[in-house]
């Protein structure tokens, strides 16, 4: 195992988007480990509608890279018999928002065997799904709803927002012995037919690395206030933090990378040292991820916050297709820094 | 088939009718005079197979501790004749911290590796994991097969049909079983299901589907020689479904009210050791030993369990994760 910083990532000056990061990761795993397998709509001959595995099919065959029914129920129980017979599964729901016709299999089954079975079966796969709005894709194709899945006990929670974290957080994945579900924001893929932000291609090392499950990053410090977020919405942080640092506001940025497990300490020592918390969160607001980070800064200390705690997050609407509508209410840096504003008086 | 085999059918099914009238009787057992579903030695929700054993019986002579079934809420007789260990079972029924879960799971919830054994309470989600077990013997390059179970209430439910139709496009070594008991909880078959057999179902899909109308064990146990040979030698899957009886309601404290079969309802154990007895294959003095040996197994096996000690609460979040 080979553990690597972001920091250290300046050793390579090789650029990868987060998609060609992603299926290296795969493509790696795939080469040590002959219990890897993929599977899922599109990922054979298509390599996944958000390109999230592009040549594997070429690479490793059809027995490896299999595209399924339109039958999520039974390829995802399929992937959980698999593991829990010592394959190692990577799973693809192709739009996160489709989870609703194969829900039983995810939280009942995979989510569930090991606790029931009193730790003696496991179940080590990962479900990989696209994630994110922002495009005009209507109230079916655009959620998060990384907190309903990290809600449900079970199931580690990954969301990469940058190429380096997206192989090393792969490589962990794959590797974990509990069902790891990793979610990917389109917007962060670097597609060639999507808008994207500079961010969605970065330094990725060749070799084989891990990024560790349940650690966030500090991409930016600062003194001032902390921005917590999580996969595009950290890019939009990152611009608002730049251009907040011309105004003279110095923003610490955290990446929370997993949610399950929350890196609470992360979040705590930021807190404690700036006393201004936003949480930007591309999720709906109410019953989520911005509030259960508050009462992560409550339950330890109240006192940390010089001001109250403000958040930034889907308002609780399905989310709109019209290209007006649908920028009223996901996260931009313009809103961001007009929060950032309102939190330093 | 020769005596071996019928004794064989008879004495799984008499264990597993001695190991669930053992467990009716200690789960009614306390939660007199007020009855109350959570309380005493064994509490929550008991679905009792009663009536189903040939089913079970029949399918598991054919396999080995190395072949996977996934079986439904109603679990014990598959979990039995597939060869379980009776103290684990008992013991997670029981819950207590010596049972296959740990006392985590409970009758609905049980996952045993070395029968490669697990089940689940929600209808027809059980096919799926089947369909992996499946696939993973195959990559494996072995002759091992899954046996997936459901009840005939569950052919109406998507999952049945998504994983029927993918094990037969990847042509997956799997039995499906459906064990047609007339009743969906309160509903009839004839309320639920517009065809008459399930079999019809199994050929849509391209592959074998066999019915056996009378809860015969030894007619279960021909169509479960073919379809499992079948799926061992390459072949694919094939569907098999048994017209069987509910002797005993959908749980414990079911009064079963909507039910005007009651009185008609044919015990299979009874029938069977008439029948080997006409044959000659069993006699009075035999069949008083399989039942007294099956009861010194259930004793034991009860007994570990009341013996065990609870789960201590304070592990109560231990084991959700690896």
């Amino acid at each position: 195992m080979v553990l690597i910083d972001t920091s250290s990532a300046s050793v390579t000056t090789r650029k990868l988007t987060t998609a060609k990061a992603m299926v290296e990761g795969i493509s790696q795993e795939m080469e040590l480990d002959q219990s890897v397998f993929v599977l899922g709509e599109d990922v054979g001959a298509y390599g996944g509608i958000f390109s999230s595995t592009t040549g594997l099919l070429e690479k490793f065959g059809p027995k490896r890279v299999l595209d399924t029914p339109i039958s999520e129920t039974a390829f995802m129980g399929l992937a959980t018999g698999a593991a829990v017979e010592g394959m190692r599964p990577i799973v693809e729901l192709m739009f996160v928002d489709f989870f609703g016709v194969c829900m039983d299999q995810i939280y009942n089954h995979m989510a569930k065997i090991h606790y029931e079975s009193g730790g003696n079966v496991k179940v080590p796969l990962v479900l990989m799904t696209a994630v994110g709005g922002g495009y005009s894709d209507g109230a079916q194709h655009s959620q998060c709803l990384w907190g309903t899945f990290a809600h449900l006990p079970g199931l580690k929670v990954v969301v990469p927002s940058n190429p380096f974290d997206a192989k090393g957080l792969m490589i962990s994945a794959i590797r974990d012995d509990n069902p790891v579900v990793y979610m990917f924001h389109k917007g962060v893929m670097g597609l060639p037919w999507m808008a994207k932000n500079p961010r969605s291609l970065g330094a990725v090392p060749e070799q084989s690395y891990e990024v560790p499950i349940g650690k966030a990053s500090v991409v930016r410090t600062g003194k001032d206030v902390t921005i917590i977020s999580l996969s595009l919405s950290v890019h939009h942080a990152l611009d608002a933090a730049d251009e907040l640092a011309t105004q003279g506001v110095d923003c610490e940025v955290i990446d929370l990378r997993s949610l399950v497990p929350l890196d609470r300490g992360t979040i705590l020592e930021s807190a404690g040292k700036t006393g201004r918390v936003l949480v930007v969160d591309e999720d709906y607001k109410s019953f989520g991820l911005s509030g259960e980070i508050a009462a992560v800064i409550c339950e330890s200390d109240p006192r940390l916050l010089k001001v109250p705690f403000a958040r930034l997050a889907v308002p609780d609407v399905p989310i709109p297709y019209s290209r007006t509508l649908e920028y009223a209410v996901l996260p931009t840096a313009d809103r961001i820094i007009s929060e950032i504003k309102h939190l330093m008086g | 088939m020769d005596s071996q085999t019928r004794l064989g059918l008879y004495k799984t099914m008499v264990l597993s009718r001695s190991f669930e009238e053992a467990i009716l009787r200690d789960y009614h057992a306390d939660k007199k005079p007020a009855w109350d579903i959570g309380a005493g030695l064994i509490p929550g929700e008991m679905h009792l197979s009663a009536g189903q054993e040939p089913v079970a019986a029949g399918v598991c002579a054919h396999l080995t501790a190395d072949d996977a079934v996934t079986a439904t809420h109603r679990p014990h007789h598959f979990a039995i004749a597939h060869g379980m260990d009776l103290r684990l079972l008992a013991a997670e029924i029981f819950g207590r911290e010596t049972g296959l879960g740990k006392g985590r799971g409970g009758h609905m919830h049980l996952f045993d590796p070395s029968t490669h054994f697990s089940c689940s309470g929600i209808i027809a989600e059980g096919y799926p994991p089947a369909l992996g077990q499946a696939f993973a013997f195959k990559r494996q390059g072995k002759d091992r097969v899954a046996v997936a179970v459901t009840g005939e209430g569950a052919a109406n439910q998507g999952g049945f049909h998504e994983s029927v139709n993918l094990a037969s496009l990847w042509k997956l070594p799997v039995v499906f079983v459906i064990e047609d008991n007339d009743w969906a909880i309160s509903v009839p078959r004839d309320s639920s299901t517009s065809i008459r057999s399930n079999a019809v179902r199994a050929s849509s899909y391209g592959i074998r589907g066999a019915r056996i109308q009378d809860n015969s064990v030894e007619g279960v146990w021909d169509a479960a020689k073919t379809a499992i040979e079948k799926a061992r030698a390459g072949e694919g899957p094939s569907l098999i479904e048994v017209h069987t009886v509910r002797l005993w309601g959908h749980f414990e404290g079911d009064a079963q009210a909507y039910r005007d079969d009651l009185g008609s309802l044919i015990d299979p154990i009874p029938a069977y050791a008439s029948q080997l007895e006409s044959d000659g294959v069993l006699t009075t003095e035999l069949a008083g030993k399989i039942l007294k040996e099956a009861k010194r197994q259930v004793d034991d096996a009860v007994e570990f369990a009341k013996s065990s000690p609870l789960p201590s609460a304070a592990d109560a979040e231990k084991y959700v994760f690896a």
